[in-house]
């Protein structure tokens, strides 16, 4: 049985807004799985639906075996939900936090208070304990958020952009601790716009674009897909970029060319082979080429084939 | 019992929150104190006017007699009314969705909040009590009329919170929390007897004021401070209880409206 099985999914709110169109994924019991895709794209009214939170408009959703609408209590027993914007009670201390979610969980005594502590020590915020969370940092409260969708051992752990906002090391950290949760066996559902750590953290991966799942598989099956490597190259007069992709697009190994920046990318057939010819070719046109080299298709690949754009996350401008 | 279970959890949540911030209980306290001691000066003379309260006792019981279960009321009145505040904060720290995703009963979620008024409402009766009685009145009614004045302002108490909290969630904005409740809070008090005696009310606010659970609250905590033990008291009680049902009910269906929008 898959720990999560999504099917038809869709949400339109109130003044017509289809913020999902029907999508349709499921996960195996253990494994990490993620929903990629830039702002906006429905990941996280997605986990909303998934976490009961939001009741869709149409299609179905399971979740540890019970239906999202129909058995959403069950659901609510069996789940964990950290949120993007951070569920914790600044007010309280963190030892506070973590007590009172337990609470709600039924849990109490001296199981809840050890499971507390444990929980503390797990995510480091032992000396913290006992001081508000209003003075934590903002990987401390990420964490603290993750204790507390763990506090009752959920089967499935919903984790909507555990990472934005985090400075590197907080990030490192956290990718860490999701790690050690899918060794022992938690089955996740992450959502990222951030394509490292889709291709870091996830077993599996749905490319989401728009409301749709535009590609499903794991990394390697996805950047498989795209057979070939990708050439980039940098001339040594940047003005001459578009004239150099005209020459590279005549080249017959090259499936297609992305100019980004200074930069062009010509996806081929076969890198080493490749790069000696299209080198020739440039010279032949009296383009000075002041930097080349060679990768593996990466999932920003991925995604620019699947959805026809080039990937934008945050700070770069996604409006047209 | 999950469902009393949740709420007392809830609730302490918000005590330990409230006694966390000295200022607002400072304030919390010295606010009815200031009501009683400036309406109490303000309209001190209201008394004399011929026609006041035909019941309102010999000339030597003051103003503050009269004023002193009316302020009770207002005071839960205007410390309830703004309760979504506290919801609408937890709707934007993303409290209130984590809190969602887990199995807690929905109603716990506002009756822990109705509480939370009650037990302010009700702290602060009794603060204003104490105080009315050091400036010459007497609780004529004894210890259940002075139960009477808690139970009157935690049912309004409640009952304003259980509405301001739906309106929370049906509006999530604190602007229209606001405008609405300022917009119910002073019309209510000032069609009802708390400051001004029944029989020297216009006939038209009268007639208005006999469906205004604000003067059933008022009515009954007076009537039960100064002694005049009548069946009224009963019946106020019995519609103010079941103003806050309906309003509690009200609250927590607003939660599958809010779920539906989000």
């Amino acid at each position: 049985m898959a720990a999560i099985e999504v099917e038809g999914l869709r949400k339109t709110y109130a003044g017509g807004v289809e913020a999902v169109r029907g999508l349709s994924f499921s996960v195996r019991p253990g494994e990490v799985f993620a929903l990629l895709g830039p702002n906006g794209a429905g990941k996280s009214t997605t986990v909303r639906i998934l976490t009961t939170l939001s009741a869709p408009t149409a299609g179905q959703a399971r979740v540890a075996g019970f239906d999202v609408v129909s058995q959403s209590r069950e659901v609510r027993r069996r789940i964990g939900y950290v949120a993007q914007a951070s569920g914790v009670d600044v007010t309280a201390t963190g030892c506070e936090n973590l007590t009172l979610q337990g609470q709600l969980f039924r849990l109490s005594g001296a199981a809840l208070r050890s499971r507390v502590e444990e929980l503390l020590d797990l995510f480091q915020l032992a000396s913290a304990a006992d001081r508000p969370a209003l003075t934590y940092s903002g990987g401390m409260r990420r964490r603290l958020d993750v204790a507390m969708g763990l506090i009752h051992r959920p089967e499935v752990l919903f984790l909507d952009e555990p990472t934005t906002g985090l400075d590197p090391e907080s990030r490192s950290v956290m990718w860490k601790e999701v790690r050690r949760l899918a060794e022992g066996g938690l089955t996740l559902l992450l959502t990222t716009h951030y394509l490292e750590e889709a291709d870091q953290l996830a077993q599996r991966l749905a490319i989401v674009d728009g409301g749709r799942i535009v590609a499903t598989g794991t990394p390697d099956e996805l950047k498989g897909q795209l057979r070939g490597d990708v050439v980039s190259v940098e001339l040594a007069v940047r003005s001459r970029t578009s004239e150099a992709e005209l020459v590279l697009r005549g080249q017959e190994d090259v499936s297609r060319v992305l100019v980004d920046g200074g930069r062009l990318y010509a996806q081929v057939g076969h890198g080493a082979r490749a790069v000696p010819v299209l080198l020739a070719a440039l010279e032949k046109a009296g383009l000075d080429v002041a930097q080349v080299s060679l990768a593996r298709p990466s999932l920003e690949d991925v995604y620019l084939t699947a959805t026809g754009h080039a990937y934008r996350e945050e700070g770069e401008s996604a409006i047209a | 019992m999950e469902f009393l279970q949740d709420t007392w959890h809830l609730f302490m949540r918000l005590i330990r929150a409230t006694m966390r911030m000295p200022v607002f209980v400072i304030i919390s306290i010295v606010q009815p104190v200031l009501w009683v001691l400036l309406f109490g000066q303000l309209f001190k003379s209201v008394t004399t006017i011929p026609g006041f309260e035909s019941h309102a006792h010999a000339q030597s019981i003051s103003y503050v007699q009269f004023l002193a279960p009316g302020i009770s009321i207002m005071t839960a009145l205007f410390g309830a009314a703004y309760s979504g505040m506290g919801l609408l904060g937890d709707i934007d720290r993303g409290v209130l969705d984590r809190l969602l995703a887990t199995p807690v009963s929905r109603g716990a979620l506002i009756a822990g909040r109705i509480l939370h008024a009650a037990v302010q409402v009700i702290l602060q009766a009794a603060i204003i009590l104490v105080v009315a009685c050091l400036l010459g009145a007497r609780p004529l009614g004894g210890l259940p009329g002075i139960l009477t004045v808690f139970l009157a302002a935690a049912l309004l108490g409640a009952a304003f919170a259980s509405f301001s909290n739906a309106l929370a969630l049906l509006a999530r904005r604190q602007e229209m929390v606001i405008a609405v409740m300022n917009f119910i809070v002073l019309p209510t008090t000032f069609l009802s007897s708390m400051i001004m005696s029944r029989d020297l009310m216009p006939q038209w606010i009268r007639g208005v004021s006999r469906f205004n659970p604000v003067n059933w609250a008022v009515t009954a905590a007076r009537d039960g401070f100064q002694g005049e033990a009548s069946s009224d008291i009963l019946i106020y009680l019995a519609l103010l209880a079941s103003f806050a049902l309906i309003c509690g009910i009200l609250a927590t269906l607003s939660f599958s409206r809010y779920r539906k929008a989000m």
